[in-house]
């Protein structure tokens, strides 16, 4: 499972690091940074609600 | 409905409270449940005197939150009747730094200024400092004795003292803007009293951001002016502060207050916040959901004629969203009408959703985090001093919450 994250979307609201920081983080300007596009398997299931609860819809899912 | 007076607009009529602010106690009334469930989209005025249309379902309610470019945010005069006259200068001012009443791209530049300063690393580092307001506020508690008002020795102060210090707003001014935020927000006062308010908290904030164009201190104010002075005008940034303003302290505080009401109503599931440190953060999503302290949004106006819940709605039309109804649509939770924090955190829009989502969020959750189990800790057998009958819910306010909360240990 592959995330894809559109920086230019992100509005900053931390709620993806707050679930899984193992695989969000965020920068100084706020936005998101993906410190694990791949996830690693036990970060698959956070990682796909982070994704979903995201409120700009900055954060994709790319899989099957 | 609506008369032109002298000097601008008098309402004949008494405002009268739409469906999706109508509560039993804690609870939507059924009519909203019954609404979402059977039609999706119904109609109702507004407390302004408009026709809107209200949207109640969870998966519409996202949808509309998440697309500023079919919903827009614009509305003729910001926060209040589209039909309201004022001059183009007031306008401008009452418009000016309002992110709320703004779409991308010009949202988006107010936005990006601010974003920094929200960061769950800065709240973390905030952290400290919240913990000590809030065990300050708890001595209060303690000194005023049994019963105490835990909204004004508590729910109220912990988040005006946040913002104020976050803000850099003098803390003595503190009483002054909590009278006016607290009427300004309350929808059973005459309009023309809230739109006179709303002057005086401009100039207010007009007169602190020239203290700090002049000499920018180390908080936010003094932030923006250091980092932004040269593209953000005086009228923009008194505008910007005003909103975190009122959305830092009128929010939280009935976070606070409510939520411990509920949490008292449902005492297993306060002994959890009080003893479980891992059943805090889930507890304050939950409490969030089924709370739905603000009954909606900015309303918005498609953009273009759109289908929702089966309803073709034309172009140029005003929606209302109903977050409390899609908080507790069965779409989102089983049982969503029951509050429950043992959950676990499953998303709610009681922050809202899309790029307007709630810039104070961590800030919020910090706050409500070290709160709740420090108040449960401080007195572990907290209770209502008086009738849960005789508990005073805020009604008709754009913020639901308590008067006040008469509390014994």
């Amino acid at each position: 499972m592959k995330i894809e994250a559109d920086r230019e979307r992100c509005i900053g609201s931390g709620m993806c690091l707050l679930a899984v920081p193992e695989v969000f983080d965020q920068d100084d300007d706020g936005l998101v940074v993906l410190l694990e596009p791949a996830p690693q398997p036990e970060h698959v299931a956070p990682a796909r609600t982070a994704v979903a609860n995201c409120p700009s819809g900055a954060l994709r899912l790319l899989d099957g | 409905m609506t008369v032109w007076g002298e000097g601008g607009l008098t309402m004949t009529e008494a405002p009268v409270m739409p469906l999706h602010m109508q509560r039993d106690r804690f609870d939507p009334v059924p009519e909203l449940a019954a609404a979402r469930e059977q039609e999706g989209v119904t109609q109702i005025v507004t407390p302004f005197g408009e026709t809107a249309y209200l949207v109640s379902r969870y998966a519409d309610v996202r949808e509309v939150l998440s697309d500023a470019t079919r919903f827009s945010n614009v509305r003729p005069v910001p926060f209040a009747p589209a039909t309201l006259q004022v001059g183009p200068e007031e306008l401008a001012k009452m418009r000016a730094g309002q992110m709320l009443g703004f779409d991308p791209p010009e949202h988006t530049r107010l936005r990006r200024m601010l974003t920094p300063e929200f960061t769950v690393r800065r709240m973390r580092r905030l952290e400290p400092r919240i913990v000590e307001i809030v065990d300050a506020a708890l001595d209060d508690v303690e000194k005023a004795g049994k019963p105490a008002d835990l909204v004004s020795l508590f729910a109220l102060p912990v988040p005006s003292l946040v913002i104020c210090e976050l803000l850099g707003v003098p803390y003595a001014d503190r009483a002054d803007f909590q009278h006016r935020t607290g009427r300004q927000l309350d929808i059973s006062i005459p309009l023309e009293e809230r739109l006179a308010l709303g002057r005086e908290s401009r100039d207010y904030m007009d007169f602190l951001v020239a203290k700090a164009f002049a000499d920018p201190g180390e908080d936010m104010i003094g932030m923006l002016v250091r980092e932004h002075g040269d593209d953000l005008t005086a009228d923009e940034l008194a505008g910007v502060a005003g909103l975190l303003l009122i959305a830092g302290h009128e929010t939280t505080s009935n976070m606070l207050g409510l939520g411990t009401l509920a949490l008292m109503r449902h005492p297993e599931q306060l002994a959890m916040v009080r003893d479980d440190p891992s059943a805090v953060e889930p507890a304050v999503e939950e409490l969030m959901r089924w709370l739905s302290i603000v009954h909606s949004g900015v309303p918005r106006t498609t953009k273009q004629e759109v289908q929702i819940a089966g309803r073709t709605i034309p172009k140029g039309a005003m929606l209302v969203l109903a977050l409390s109804a899609a908080n507790r649509d069965a779409a989102l939770v089983d049982e969503p009408e029951r509050l429950d924090i043992t959950r676990g955190a499953p998303g709610h829009l009681a922050f809202g959703h899309g790029v307007h989502h709630c810039l104070g969020a961590p800030l919020a959750r910090m706050e409500m985090r070290i709160a709740f189990p420090a108040l449960l800790r401080r007195f572990p057998n907290l209770a209502l001093a008086n009738s849960y009958d005789d508990v005073a819910f805020r009604s008709f306010h754009f913020v639901y919450g308590l008067h006040e909360l008469q509390v014994t240990w």
